[in-house]
């Protein structure tokens, strides 16, 4: 049986490729575009009013909803516009912090820095933003440490969505930044030193334009993972994001969701294609 | 590189055709299915099948009293418990599951949806010394047939810091009225789920009497622009709004809010924390004058039950006057088994949860399905849906 088989596969280098791909394809083509393909139907179909059924057929009125109801226009803006303020953020913060790690510290140190980056990432996502939300109540520790001051904390809001956000998600821009400046040979600035290069000539005209397409694939993290985030601003305010009202109309208006669930498919499109122009892809 | 580019665009094409192909696919065989109040009663209830599986609410399936049905009737129980009626719903669709202890604001969805069967009451023998203000009602009986057995009722209460809020206060007023909810600015906690704009509609049935409103949860076009708009002037005063009662219980000892909605669970677990909170109504024997929102649960079986027999032992035993009493006592909660009060530990329980005052629960208004029909016959009020929608655009 097994010799057959092998005899079958001898010197078909297509069926042995197809027969190793198909699995992954399958899953791929079936589970995930397919999944992909259900959510962009289901958004023409509408539901029964009386019944709560969902009637199949082609109709515009949820994206009709979706332009002329002004608060939904209110919620995209909200929700786009804290994704890239938490984008830009990470980017600020991340930039020096990379660029220690990889230019600066000692191998220890780059390794206890490392550590210290992905820590954060094995304890659970929720944990943390409660964590967060007792540190930003009105009785928390950073009204407690503000007070002494005359100041008062952000408490809960967009203010508070934002810091969060930013917390969260910074590992995700150190790295990709860090392994960008990683590449970048020592004697490339060396060089642009040896020319009368200082320091911020150099950042300006060697580093960066190196290291943009890292900065850019880590902001593709960045943006997308508070693009489709719900809990976060569930719990750190009352302002509604995109998710929130996918997941409120998920169980009585599936096709209503559907619709919504469009809106970062095509903002995080128009963004790839973007990111692509930038070259953010040349080196994946 | 330009037959390489050319080859990738053509690929490209290939996979967005297929992907069309598949979608044209879906949507044609789309049919929709709606068989209304799908199954039928059972007639005998046999032997058991050995196991059962049921949706429940935190609190309602618990091992002192899941044992010894177990062991009496050899059915194993597998609970799932549901955060909210809409999961309720989704789970019952799923199909694999016997029985549900639906609130009122799922149980019109899971029969006209063909979710649930019938229940053949006569096969429950625990029905008949229900309370009878709980039989027939339009959350649990639909054109005269039984859906359910009910399991037990509470209102949704008013809960208030004792140290920030003073006076007591006594109506909703205080977290409705745009005056007086001003007074609390940022610190009022309020119910994040769209059933809350029947609690402004209970405030205005009473302080705007020419809106005609009859039922909460029947509310015309005008009706309802008004429950809405209130809620819009309340957006603003509002500290938070809570969806899972971890979010409430951890604002109200962070101090940062010290007024709102609140159901038993909360309250309870913030008074056995020692924080300094009260609430209406059980506690303290009144309900803001206004009356307020509540719910009423029944136990439902579906369409589909795979363990029929199984379901019906359990929802006999759920309203038997022992466990009744247990269940009631442990989730905080009045008794639906009449029974049910000679047995709570504490012997004062059904009094102080008012369990057997038919008065007192005429003005507890229960969860129901917004539908298109109102109970007068037009139907032009709002549905679930539109619900959903206006409490996206007042949280804004």
């Amino acid at each position: 049986m097994s010799r057959r088989l092998a005899n079958l596969f001898h010197g078909r280098p297509r069926l042995q490729v197809g027969a190793l791909l198909a699995g992954p394809i399958g899953w791929l083509v079936v589970g995930y575009l397919g999944s992909l393909a259900v959510l962009l139907i289901a958004a023409f179909w509408t539901v029964d009013p009386l019944s709560g059924e969902v009637v199949r057929g082609l109709s515009f009125e949820n994206l009709e909803t979706l332009v002329n109801e002004p608060v939904y226009r209110t919620i995209i803006g909200r929700t786009v516009a804290i994704a890239a303020l938490v984008t830009v953020t990470d980017a600020v913060l991340a930039f020096p912090i990379a660029f220690y790690m990889a230019k600066v510290a000692s191998r220890r140190g780059k390794a206890i820095l490392v550590v210290a980056v992905l820590l954060p990432l094995w304890s659970s996502y929720l944990v943390k933003v409660y964590s967060w939300r007792t540190m930003l109540s009105a009785d928390g520790v950073i009204n407690w440490a503000l007070n002494p001051l005359g100041l008062h904390g952000p408490g809960y809001g967009n203010v508070a969505v934002w810091l969060v956000m930013s917390y969260l998600w910074l590992p995700y821009m150190i790295l990709p930044i860090y392994a960008g400046l990683e590449r970048i040979p020592g004697s490339l600035i060396s060089a642009s030193e040896d020319l009368g290069a200082g320091p911020f000539t150099t950042f300006r005209r060697v580093i960066l334009p190196l290291v943009f397409p890292a900065v850019v694939a880590g902001s593709i993290f960045t943006f997308a993972l508070t693009l489709g985030d719900y809990i976060t601003p569930r719990l750190v305010s009352n302002n509604q994001f995109i998710g929130n009202v996918i997941f409120n109309n998920i169980s009585n208006n599936l096709p209503f969701a559907s619709a919504l669930a469009l809106v970062p498919i095509v903002v995080m499109v128009a963004y790839l294609l973007v990111a692509r122009r930038l070259g953010a892809f040349e080196h994946i | 590189m330009r037959t390489q580019d050319a080859h990738s665009t053509r690929t490209a094409w290939l996979v967005v055709a297929g992907l069309l192909a598949f979608m044209l696919a879906l949507a044609g065989c789309g049919s929709s299915s709606s068989n209304n109040g799908g199954g039928e009663e059972l007639k005998k209830v046999g032997k058991g099948e050995g196991q059962v599986n049921l949706i429940s609410w935190a609190g309602y399936v618990e091992k002192p009293w899941v044992k010894p049905f177990e062991e009496k009737t050899g059915c194993k129980v597998n609970n799932k418990v549901a955060g909210t009626s809409d999961e309720m719903v989704n789970l019952m669709r799923s199909g694999q599951y016997d029985g549900v202890s639906a609130s009122g604001n799922a149980t019109e969805r899971l029969v006209d949806g063909g979710d649930v069967a019938p229940v053949n009451v006569s096969l429950v023998p625990n029905y008949k010394t229900i309370f009878s203000d709980l039989k027939n009602q339009p959350y649990n009986t639909f054109e005269g047939v039984h859906y359910g057995i009910p399991h037990g009722r509470g209102a949704n209460l008013l809960m208030w810091n004792t140290e920030a809020v003073k006076p007591a206060p006594r109506s909703w007023s205080v977290i409705l009225n745009p005056k007086e909810a001003a007074k609390y600015k940022g610190k009022i906690s309020v119910y994040d789920d769209p059933i809350y704009i029947a609690d402004a509609a209970v405030y205005l049935k009473v302080h705007e009497p020419k809106l005609g409103i009859e039922n909460p949860y029947e509310l015309n076009e005008e009706q309802f622009e008004a429950a809405v708009s209130l809620l819009k002037e309340q957006r603003p005063n509002v500290g938070e709004y809570w969806g899972d009662a971890a979010k409430q219980i951890s604002a109200f000892a962070g101090g940062d809010d010290a007024v709102g909605t609140t159901w038993q669970y909360q309250y309870f677990e913030l008074k056995g924390a020692g924080k300094p909170v009260a609430a209406s109504p059980a506690s303290q024997g009144f309900l803001p004058e206004e009356g307020a929102t509540g719910w009423s649960d029944t136990w439902m079986i579906s369409s589909e039950a795979a363990h029929p027999n199984c379901m019906y032992m359990w929802m006999n035993w759920i309203v038997s006057p022992k466990v009744n009493a247990e269940v009631a006592e442990f989730f905080g909660e009045a008794p639906a088994q009449t029974l049910a009060c000679e047995h709570t530990e504490n012997p004062s329980f059904c009094k102080e949860y008012h369990a057997e005052e038919p008065g007192f629960w005429k003005r507890v208004y229960y969860w129901q399905t917004p539908v298109s029909e109102c109970g007068n016959g037009s139907s032009d009020c709002k549905n679930y849906n539109d619900w959903v929608k206006a409490w996206t655009s007042i949280k804004g």
